[in-house]
């Protein structure tokens, strides 16, 4: 069993600030071989998870981004039409066989990502983003190639699977998934950050960030998740936010409340939160943080 | 677990794995209980985990049985509670969701409709005497498709609150099923014979024609997957709607049965998601599901504080582009009328169509006052009554047309 303090340390090196529940997830995911479903509002860096991941296991990351028709020719592999028509004018008169092997070999196939991600020697990070855009018979094709890990070509065979890949699924909840991509995943609900950990994720990826600017940027930003916004700020926001405070010089958020109700719009994204956001909820804010 | 802190000899740790791996048999078997959908793979995992060490400290084991276990955000926020609950005794928040009906009694409209099902399962066997009007039976051989509504010719027009005979009372339910299955196949197929492409697919198209090498003589189109329209209830289970609420259920577990793209959710005082209990093939279990949901029922209808759940934490799931929503509900608002304002034209931007079926709107002399309802009317597409069967089957062209 691999230790979870030293999955978590390993993702902060690659600056993914992982709370105690994630890094048993990357450690099951590892011990059952199983694929690992991230559901959670936009923002909370669902995706970030998955390239962390990879520069944990100094990996290739490959991501297949689902939307609505996406089909296997998309997803897992397709001939080379303009290619193997040209052979064809170019071999005519040749023995039909020869050509016909020749055109659907390896050369005329064009990889997909999960095509690609089940032919690479290292296991790599199969990032599935936004599973829940896929239409539900996408969904049933990849249930079944992540559990056998093969994929069958009718003119080339089966392929399969060199290393199993790291599979990481990612749903925004807009569709309900099935029950039985559900059940063969790892579940893990990732949830905004509590202060602390979003402090700490400040200090890792903006560069001048100090730690009593990131901590008070973190309480500042929960007490706007607080308020009633119709679209709650997500972590990239905040870190929108922080890197607009360090690029415009302030360093405690009570010198310049001006400049901060400015910047607000970092966080805010439409026009009826901005509305709401009015100098004296900011003002009211800034005043509970520390 | 509690030899964790100490330093037990090699045979008690062996005991105790055995004595923990006797247990989470039982434990899988709360799970399944509770809802959670785990099978035999899950449960070899679960015992790999423990045999890998993981069952040292509770806090490992129960987030690394959370994450096997879990399949969606309700299991995980539950699950802490039955994890607990179960291994470690505390009596927190271990509510089973195997419900008896013992609930149904603090529910009125609940009580008297699962009394109703109850009572004379017969009424499939009775339809025959009830007193059919002239040459009712005759006319539904030819009919197939208006089945719903013709077989039940003489209750189509009567107010729901005006049946009182519990025969007939299951005759109208039967028809409201009914209906609601008819609904949802014509719908559906109507849908399907809409398709056309109506733009040019080429890489298929060379694909197609390699044949004739390559000249395109055959065209491939392309054409937006049509997608089946979702029909989203919420129904007003509160007291007032009590005469309406059971024929309403039957509707609506006619219309989800078998159908995913339905769902259904319950409000008075709160709101309940009933999509789940109410796919249950059979009504009465449906019912008898649905009684521990609508708990509370006749404490006053705040529709704007439902709809605002709604809005907050299912719109997203269940309402895309091609989406009815349908309330069923009169309208008495007993909490603020300029939030349920504001929630409908959320709504309203949201999906394609409201329908507001108010059963008291098909009274004679009933005019929308109530400051609920003329808060909402400004965002209905549709409204209309629906106190009969007859006004419920007027609904479904309307809905063939979007």
């Amino acid at each position: 069993m691999k230790n979870r303090n030293d999955i978590a340390e390993r993702l902060a090196a690659s600056s993914y600030i992982a709370d105690a529940d994630l890094a048993t997830a990357i450690s099951l995911m590892q011990l059952l071989r199983r694929p690992l479903l991230l559901e959670g509002e936009a923002g909370v860096g669902k995706t970030e998870v998955a390239k962390a991941l990879a520069s944990m296991h100094a990996t290739e990351l490959i991501r297949l981004q689902c939307y609505e028709g996406l089909d296997q020719s998309a997803a897992l592999y397709e001939w080379n039409y303009q290619r193997q028509l040209l052979s064809i004018q170019a071999h005519r008169g040749d023995d039909p066989d020869a050509v016909e092997d020749q055109i659907f070999s390896e050369k005329y196939l064009l990889e997909r990502p999960l095509l690609a991600a089940i032919r690479r020697d290292t296991p790599p990070v199969l990032l599935i983003d936004e599973i829940d855009r896929a239409d539900d018979e996408f969904e049933a094709f990849l249930l079944e190639l992540l559990s056998d890990f093969q994929v069958s070509i009718p003119e080339l065979g089966t392929i399969k699977a060199t290393a199993i890949p790291h599979v990481v699924l990612t749903s925004n909840g807009t569709r309900e998934l099935s029950d039985a991509l559900r059940r063969r995943c790892l579940y893990h609900y990732v949830d905004y950050p509590d202060v602390d950990r979003e402090a700490r994720i400040i200090m890792a990826r903006i560069d001048g960030a100090g730690a009593s600017l990131a901590l008070q940027i973190a309480r500042m930003v929960e007490g706007v998740r607080k308020e009633e916004l119709r679209k709650v700020p997500g972590v990239a926001e905040t870190l929108d936010w922080a890197a607009a405070l360090v690029g415009l010089d302030v360093r405690d958020l009570h010198d310049a409340p001006e400049t901060v109700h400015e910047t607000l719009m970092c966080l805010l994204k439409t026009q009826e939160d901005t509305s709401r956001m009015t100098r004296e909820v900011t003002e009211r804010l800034l005043g509970r943080v520390a | 677990m509690s030899c964790c802190g100490t330093n037990p000899g090699y045979e008690e740790i062996d005991q105790v794995s055995r004595l923990v791996s006797a247990r989470l048999a039982a434990f899988l078997r709360t799970l399944r209980d509770s809802g959670f959908a785990v099978g035999l793979h899950e449960g070899q995992d679960a015992a790999s985990l423990m045999a890998a060490g993981y069952a040292r400290t509770p806090s490992l084991l129960r987030s690394a049985f959370k994450h096997l276990f879990s399949a969606r955000k309700s299991d995980w926020e539950r699950f802490d509670g039955l994890f607990d609950a179960f291994w470690l005794g505390k009596r927190a928040r271990s509510r089973s969701l195997t419900m008896g009906s013992a609930k149904a009694a603090n529910n009125p409209s609940l009580k008297s409709l699962s009394d109703r099902n109850a009572g004379p399962r017969a009424g499939d066997g009775a339809m025959d005497q009830i007193p059919a009007a002239d040459g009712a039976d005759d006319n539904r051989r030819g009919e197939g498709r208006m089945e719903g509504a013709s077989r039940a010719d003489n209750l189509t027009e009567v107010d729901f609150r005006k049946i009182a005979d519990p025969a007939q009372i299951e005759e109208a339910h039967a028809a409201a099923a009914r209906l609601a299955q008819a609904m949802r196949t014509r719908l559906t197929r109507r849908d399907l014979a809409r398709r056309r492409g109506y733009r040019l697919d080429l890489r298929r198209t060379i694909h197609g024609n390699i044949s004739h090498g390559g000249v395109p003589i055959d065209l491939v189109k392309r054409q937006r997957k049509a997608k089946p329209l979702r029909l989203v209830m919420l129904l007003d289970a509160s007291g007032s709607m009590s005469m309406y609420t059971a024929v309403f259920l039957r509707f609506i577990h006619g219309v989800l049965d078998e159908f995913r793209e339905a769902e259904a959710f319950l409000f008075h005082t709160r709101l309940a998601h009933v999509s789940g209990a109410m796919k249950e093939k059979d009504a009465a279990r449906a019912l008898d599901r649905l009684s521990i949901l609508a708990q509370g029922a006749g404490g006053g209808t705040k529709i704007g504080e439902s709809l605002q759940t709604f809005n907050r934490w299912h719109a997203a799931r269940v309402i895309h582009s091609r989406t009815v929503v349908m309330i069923v509900s009169d309208g008495y608002e007993t909490g603020d009328a300029a939030l349920l304002g504001r929630e409908m034209a959320a709504l309203a931007r949201r999906c394609r169509r409201i329908v507001w079926l108010n059963p008291m709107a098909g009274w004679q002399g009933y005019a929308p006052e109530a400051a609920g309802i003329k808060a909402a009317l400004p965002h209905v597409d549709l409204y209309a009554p629906a106190n009969t069967l007859q006004s419920l089957t007027a609904l479904e062209p309307y809905l063939a047309r979007i």
